[in-house]
């Protein structure tokens, strides 16, 4: 309620401010706007910013801090026997505070000194929540007052909203930037707690994927087994069928659209295959496991072999057909990039068309190719729902395609959906899992990175 | 100072035309129009066997694309309508008999930006005999591209690093190793559009020396907007204005007595 408030009040003020800012420059000289040093809209802007800015910094602020603050205070106010407790039962203090607060009901009739915090608690939010409302309207009024009382011909107003600006692009980057390694650590620290019960080498060479633990001691069979490599070969083998379906076929669509194809043809075609990219993945996944699967199954008994129901055969092909615009797409924009001056030196040269494209336009488009069959490596190893649906959740050590394999991806969702222990290895694995993903996608992109730098300093 | 004083300046016997020369192509009637934009309207011309011919004239005047008619490279640009005849050696290039591929092996190109592949000094040279199939075995190729890159002058400046990169080399050189590239294939002419607009003048002033030289060998046609280049290079100089040709003549004869008051004007400077 406060918040929406203020939130509104700061809208109001900063478009006065602007306003303000705005006419009171013109005003300053006259409306001679030549003779101010920066053009009236910046006067504007900077009155807006003097008004939303700090305002806005304390809400921040504020909203961060608040709860926090008042819970001290609330906590501070409890006889001892009650806070005396260890940091669990403090925080299931806090939990039943806070949930008593909002009017919900703990289930057990409350400790009455409790009941009295969470009374307490509400009035500080409540009571918080005003005077935020308060100082923040009366700083963005103050802050408006000062803007518009700096305004004259010489000050610098450009500049100093173009810092602001700057600011601002510097913290949207620094967000993207703090989120990745954020995530990078949370995922590292998971990991390492996985590692600490399973070790390294075990997860990484061992050859059984059972990850099953036992709740209870005396149940039977399920001990836990964490030997990776059946995910890992899973997951090479079903990007090696994609990539064998997805490199050959996007890289010639590539070619024909970009040598070949007349400029009706381009348009449509173009379009139409990059739709294939925007079809979501579990309608492949449909497509994969309702008609792509019984297919291989029905073609590989035809010729005698023995195919089982879920291959890694049928999830590679179709996972293949869904990064085809991946490498067409980008591919295309490679090598249209390649000058025509090439084209024509070929030509000159009585070369043929097809000559001129496999010895010249393709050597030339080659760092970019590389750089888009990588990323779609990485698109392949980190795809989840097709194998999900169309290769099973069988941890098969096997170079056969014909067979149902697991990848990692896979296992990750696997392991994570529904209720979770988060200190049994089995939840704990799937870190484990999502930071080797996570360092071989990396590494992935590194070298293609190198691999584009070095062609291009060759060839440009 | 004046075309005329520095023709004087730089006489060479060895320009002035003796005997009439046997045309190596001939065309008669050239339209060219790029979709419904006419670009050429009726050339007739006689290319002169190992003789250079200068095409000159202002930006725009069709020089560039009557060029590119010699060896059909208006093929690969759409919507580009060729009307008329061209022969080489009697021989209609437009014809139903003759494969335009087969004919740019004859009719070579060296173009106005030097445009190396993107792969060795070697295999930029190689590159042509290779898919012509000209060599058969290394050595042979080897000696290909010995005798190419040494007639355009080059050979001394990278017999010690034929496995660098074609792009490594300066703009001047880069131009000698699309001559090299070109003479590599043996063509019968070779036709240079603006071949050193890129270039310093001492690369201009190498390979200007090195047109002359290939005279021996060549027939050849550039189009130049450098007159004073045209007047160092060419016996015969062809002036285009406006999709037409205004005139041609030996190459003394234009700069210093031009017919046409167009050719007069463009040669002195004053438009174009």
């Amino acid at each position: 309620m406060q918040p929406t408030l203020l939130a509104l009040t700061l809208v109001l003020l900063t478009v006065i401010g602007f306003l303000a800012g705005r006419s009171r420059a013109a005003a300053s000289v006259g409306g001679r706007v030549a003779e101010l040093h920066s053009v009236p809209s910046y006067h504007g802007l900077y009155v807006a910013l003097w008004a939303g800015l700090p305002a806005l910094l304390l809400f921040v602020a504020w909203t961060a801090s608040e709860g926090w603050l008042a819970m001290q205070l609330v906590l501070s106010g409890l006889p001892d026997r009650l806070t005396a407790g260890d940091v669990q039962s403090l925080s299931l203090l806090k939990a039943d505070i806070l949930n008593l607060a909002r009017g919900i009901s703990t289930g057990r009739e409350p400790d009455p000194a409790v009941a009295e915090a969470a009374r307490r608690y509400g009035a500080l939010r409540d009571l918080a929540g005003w005077s935020l409302l308060a100082v923040g309207a009366s700083l963005a009024v103050a802050g408006l007052a000062w803007g518009r009382h700096r305004i004259g011909p010489d000050l610098r107003a450009r500049p100093a909203v173009e810092r602001v600006v700057r600011a601002a692009l510097v913290v949207c980057s620094l967000v993207a930037i703090l989120t990745t390694v954020g995530i990078v650590l949370s995922l590292l620290f998971e990991a390492l707690r996985f590692f600490s019960i399973v070790s390294p080498a075990d997860f990484l060479f061992g050859t059984h994927w059972s990850p099953q633990v036992a709740m209870r001691a005396d149940q039977v069979g399920s001990s836990g087994s964490f030997g990776a490599l059946p995910l890992f070969a899973g997951t090479l083998l079903v990007t090696v069928v994609a990539m064998t379906v997805a490199v050959p076929v996007g890289l010639m669509a590539a070619i024909y659209l970009s040598e070949y194809a007349g400029r009706g043809m381009r348009t449509w075609l173009k379009p139409t295959l990059e739709i294939l990219a925007g079809i979501p993945t579990v309608v492949y996944g449909f497509f994969a496991a309702l008609t792509m699967a019984p297919a291989v199954r029905a073609a590989g008994e035809a010729l005698g072999l023995d195919v089982s129901s879920e291959s890694a055969l049928a999830a590679g092909i179709v996972m293949g057909v869904m990064i085809i615009p991946f490498v067409s797409s980008l591919s295309d924009d490679v090598i249209n990039a390649v000058p025509q001056s090439l084209r024509d030196g070929s030509y000159g040269l009585g070369a043929t068309k097809s000559e001129t494209i496999r010895q010249v336009v393709l050597p030339a488009a080659l760092p970019g190719v590389v750089a888009a069959v990588m990323l779609a490596v990485s698109r392949a190893i980190g795809e989840t729902m097709i194998v999900t649906m169309a290769s099973g959740l069988t941890a098969n050590l096997t170079a056969n395609p014909l067979q149902a394999v697991t990848t990692v991806t896979t296992q990750v969702a696997a392991l994570l959906v529904g209720d979770q222990e988060f200190d049994s290895p089995k939840t704990l694995s799937a870190f484990g899992l999502g930071l080797v993903l996570f360092l071989v996608t990396l590494c992935l992109n590194v070298v293609a990175l190198r691999v584009v730098r070095t062609y291009r300093e060759r060839y440009d | 100072m004046s075309i005329r004083s520095q023709l004087k300046l730089r006489p060479r016997a060895d320009q002035r035309p003796a005997a009439p020369v046997a045309a190596k192509m001939v065309a008669r009637g050239v339209r060219v129009s790029y979709g419904a934009k006419p670009a050429l309207k009726g050339i007739d011309l006689d290319i002169q066997e190992n003789r250079v011919l200068a095409l000159i004239g202002p930006s725009g005047c069709g020089k560039s694309t009557f060029l590119r008619c010699l060896n059909r490279m208006n093929d690969t640009i759409e919507g580009c309508r060729v009307e008329g005849r061209i022969t080489l050696d009697g021989e209609d290039v437009y014809g139903r008999t003759i494969d335009p591929v087969q004919l740019r092996a004859r009719v070579g190109m060296v173009f106005q930006k030097p445009n190396p592949f993107p792969k060795s000094i070697y295999d930029n040279v190689a590159y042509g005999p290779r898919i012509h199939g000209l060599a058969s075995g290394r050595d042979e190729l080897d000696e290909v591209v010995q005798t190419s890159l040494k007639r355009a002058g080059l050979w001394a400046e990278v017999r010690e690093r034929l496995r660098e990169p074609g792009t490594s080399l300066s703009g001047g050189q880069q131009q000698r190793l699309c001559i090299a590239r070109a003479i590599a294939v043996s063509p019968e002419v070779i036709l240079m559009d603006e071949p050193c607009s890129a270039l310093d003048p001492i690369a201009t002033a190498h390979i200007e020396e090195l047109i002359d030289e290939l005279r021996a060998n060549y027939t050849i046609v550039i189009v130049t907007h450098n007159m004073q280049q045209a007047a160092r290079v060419s016996q015969r100089t062809a002036f285009f204005h406006l999709g037409e040709m205004v005139e041609c003549d030996d190459t003394e004869e234009i700069f210093t007595n031009p017919r046409d008051e167009r050719t007069q004007g463009y040669i002195t400077g004053r438009y174009g």
